[in-house]
């Protein structure tokens, strides 16, 4: 019998068959733990762990929450209303991937896909600025030195970045299937920031395709992660839902999306300060931290009252 | 690109023809469907299935080029480096150089704080001879609400620009490079999208107006929350068209009393509305930006004008390079102009407040003192 006429849900007939699994004789001889087929033990996961280094944020605060930073291997959706920073987030995170690994960075390069034009190319040259001055100001005498090597320069970390433009859903998916190759030709890349993943699905859609859609992008950008060991940040959007006898803010694109990303960040306004919220993650605890978005980008907040949040 | 027929792909033709069979013809109509959904529709193994999805995707996925070429290129092609100066100095040094081209700058606040006059003075400066900074180029002024006046436009030109402006000729010059356009509604607007989006192309087209974008859907929105936004479309159209044409598009936006309805915080933030929300309502009728959250997420720059006991302000409050300043502003023979360069810089919650204290004190001197048809 074809696995297609199975009584399960669309979404479980899409793994197993993209897993290969496409009838039922195939399925009856495994055990559960051969299905599962790829899995370590969790031993073995925990070196791993220990090993992944994480991008900082430029904000002590915020790297401190996020366990030292944002993570690879993963998939963190973060999300906030406008003007909040979220596209200032991803401009500083395509920096800071690029910084050495002594200085919270991976060393590589930066994909980030814009879908809405939000990337203004002279506030990334600003932020690039002050980070090559930082780390010229810091590092007087540290082994890049005795390694001969110059200060990066904001020139290098733009050069860094590679800038995808997508104008629509199509491109959208297009671009994500492309991305297993691309990556393959560009071993250097670290990160991929997708900025924003809810624009175009916001309007006049379909909801059952957009949750198919939507599921199978996010099940390919984590195998990307998890295959190039990278980290995926996804940008997302803000809507209102009601809920327990009033309207709330909550992140675009629905229940079933929310349930897809692996770690889930709101950036919210609190009083006069900006915080970070960790919603989902399975392995920090909910704790919410401020932070600034300065001309040198994104940076620690300076308030005098600022604390840190554990839920 | 998500047009693209799969017959052009250089994809088999077997392949080709059966996914034509099935009424898969374009990339979209591929890629809209899932791997398991194609294998199905189509008859073929999964392998088959990755492998010509693949191809698509390899064909339909945009460029991709380094955030330092993107910078050359800004650079080296566009006049005065991507910004049209507004002319008033603390607000063009906050934008780094004026309204930035290729994307979508709001301008929103009350009835009669502005707006439509700072349309007007842009569209004189795009229309200028590139040397009096100006693009040297035809404008599409979008009058929604038939608040444009010509009259008003030339007063504005021979005050600013007298030199010009007195020489024969000059001002029919420039006000003939303003195209007014009328539509009576939402439908009708959105077909001269269209041709509006071939004239921009053309390149001779360097400005587009809209004055105001609320107004287009004020009959057509019912109350209370609708799923489908009647903009949706016009707000992805507007962006692409900017970027691909490189041109600023200036869009006005009115303000709407904050309702119940509108949510203001997460399920994780506990308490209630700070008491002092409560106390400046007595002052200030709560007001916000209309046309919603997606078009607030959508424009790139928001420029509120506002009224703060009886002093009218433009407040940067989102923009991607800029901090919240907030200019005090005047309105003169010569359009608008800025009372202090320097700014007041604005913190926390109070960027995106929309204040009209004083407002109708202001709004009854200045009908007296200028002749507004």
């Amino acid at each position: 019998m074809e696995v297609g006429r199975l009584p399960i849900s669309a979404a479980l007939k899409g793994k197993l068959v993209s897993a290969g699994y496409t009838s039922l004789s195939l399925l009856s001889s495994l055990s559960p733990s051969h299905l599962a087929r790829g899995a370590q033990t969790a031993w073995d996961m925990l070196h791993e762990e220990e090993l992944l280094t994480r991008i900082t944020t430029s904000s002590v605060d915020i790297d401190n929450i996020l366990g030292g930073g944002i993570s690879c291997r993963d998939v963190t959706e973060i999300g906030g209303v406008p003007g909040i920073g979220k596209t200032q987030l991803g401009i500083q995170l395509a920096v800071n991937v690029q910084l050495p690994i002594h200085c919270g960075g991976l060393g590589g390069k930066a994909i980030y896909i814009d879908t809405e034009g939000s990337f203004m190319v002279e506030r990334v040259l600003q932020i690039a600025e002050a980070c090559s001055n930082d780390m010229s100001a810091t590092n007087t005498v540290s082994q890049d030195v005795h390694a001969g090597k110059v200060g990066m320069q904001p020139r290098d970390f733009l050069e860094n970045i590679l800038y995808f433009r997508v104008c629509s859903y199509t491109e959208q998916i297009a671009l994500i299937n492309y991305l297993d190759k691309f990556i393959s030709e560009h071993r250097d890349v670290k990160i991929v920031i997708i900025d924003s993943i809810t624009f175009h699905f916001r309007q006049d859609f379909d909801m059952a395709l957009r949750t198919r859609l939507l599921g199978g992008m996010a099940l390919k950008l984590m195998k990307l992660a998890k295959k190039f060991c990278l980290a995926v940040v996804l940008l997302n959007q803000v809507t209102t839902k009601y809920a327990e006898g009033s309207f709330q803010l909550t992140l675009a694109l629905g229940d079933s999306w929310s349930h897809a990303c692996t770690n889930r960040i709101i950036l919210y306004w609190n009083g006069n300060e900006r915080y970070a919220y960790i919603d989902k993650s399975p392995s920090l605890r909910s704790a919410s931290a401020p932070y600034a978005v300065t001309a040198k980008g994104i940076r620690n907040s300076v308030s005098n009252c600022k604390r840190i949040k554990l839920m | 690109m998500a047009n693209q027929l799969i017959s052009e792909m250089g994809l088999p033709k077997s392949i080709a023809n059966v996914f034509a069979a099935r009424n898969i013809r374009t990339a979209k109509d591929a890629l809209s469907l899932t791997e398991f959904d194609l294998m199905e529709l189509v008859d073929m193994g999964l392998t088959e299935v990755t492998s010509v999805l693949v191809h698509i995707s390899e064909r339909v996925s945009p460029p991709h080029q380094t955030a330092r070429s993107l910078l050359q290129q800004r650079i080296q092609n566009e006049q005065l480096a991507g910004h049209l100066p507004t002319g008033l100095k603390g607000l063009d040094e906050a934008l780094f150089g004026g309204i930035p081209f290729g994307v979508i700058t709001e301008l929103v606040g009350p009835a009669g704080i502005g707006k439509t006059q700072f349309c007007l003075k842009l569209s004189l400066l795009a229309s200028l001879p590139t040397r009096h900074g100006g693009l040297d180029a035809q404008v599409i002024y979008i009058d929604v609400e038939s608040k444009f006046s010509s009259k008003r436009l030339i007063e504005i030109g021979a005050q600013s620009f007298p030199e010009i402006f007195h020489m024969s000729g000059m001002a029919q010059e420039m006000a003939g490079r303003i195209l007014v356009l009328r539509p009576a509604s939402l439908a009708e607007f959105t077909e001269s999208l269209q041709q509006i989006k071939i004239l921009l192309l053309e390149r001779r087209v360097k400005l587009l107006v809209i004055d105001s974008m609320a107004a287009l859907t004020s009959g057509e929105l019912e109350h209370g929350a609708s799923k489908i936004n009647p903009l949706g479309w016009h707000i992805s159209f507007l962006k692409s068209v900017a970027e691909l044409s490189r041109i600023p598009i200036v869009v006005t936006n009115q303000v709407k009393s904050q309702s119940s309805d509108e949510a203001w915080r997460y399920n994780f933030q506990v308490g209630t509305r700070r008491q002092d929300l409560e106390d400046t309502s007595k002052y200030d009728s709560h007001l916000i930006a209309a046309l919603g959250i997606h078009w607030a997420h959508a424009v790139t720059i928001r420029l509120i004008l506002e009224t703060i006991s009886g002093e009218r302000f433009i407040k940067v409050a989102k923009s991607p390079m800029s901090p919240a300043l907030a200019f005090p502003f005047s309105i003169t023979s010569s359009g608008i102009s800025l009372l202090n360069d320097d700014g007041i810089e604005v913190v926390g919650q109070e960027i995106s407040t929309i204040h009209c204290h004083g407002h109708s004190e202001i709004i009854h001197s200045d009908t007296l003192q200028f002749h507004r048809q």
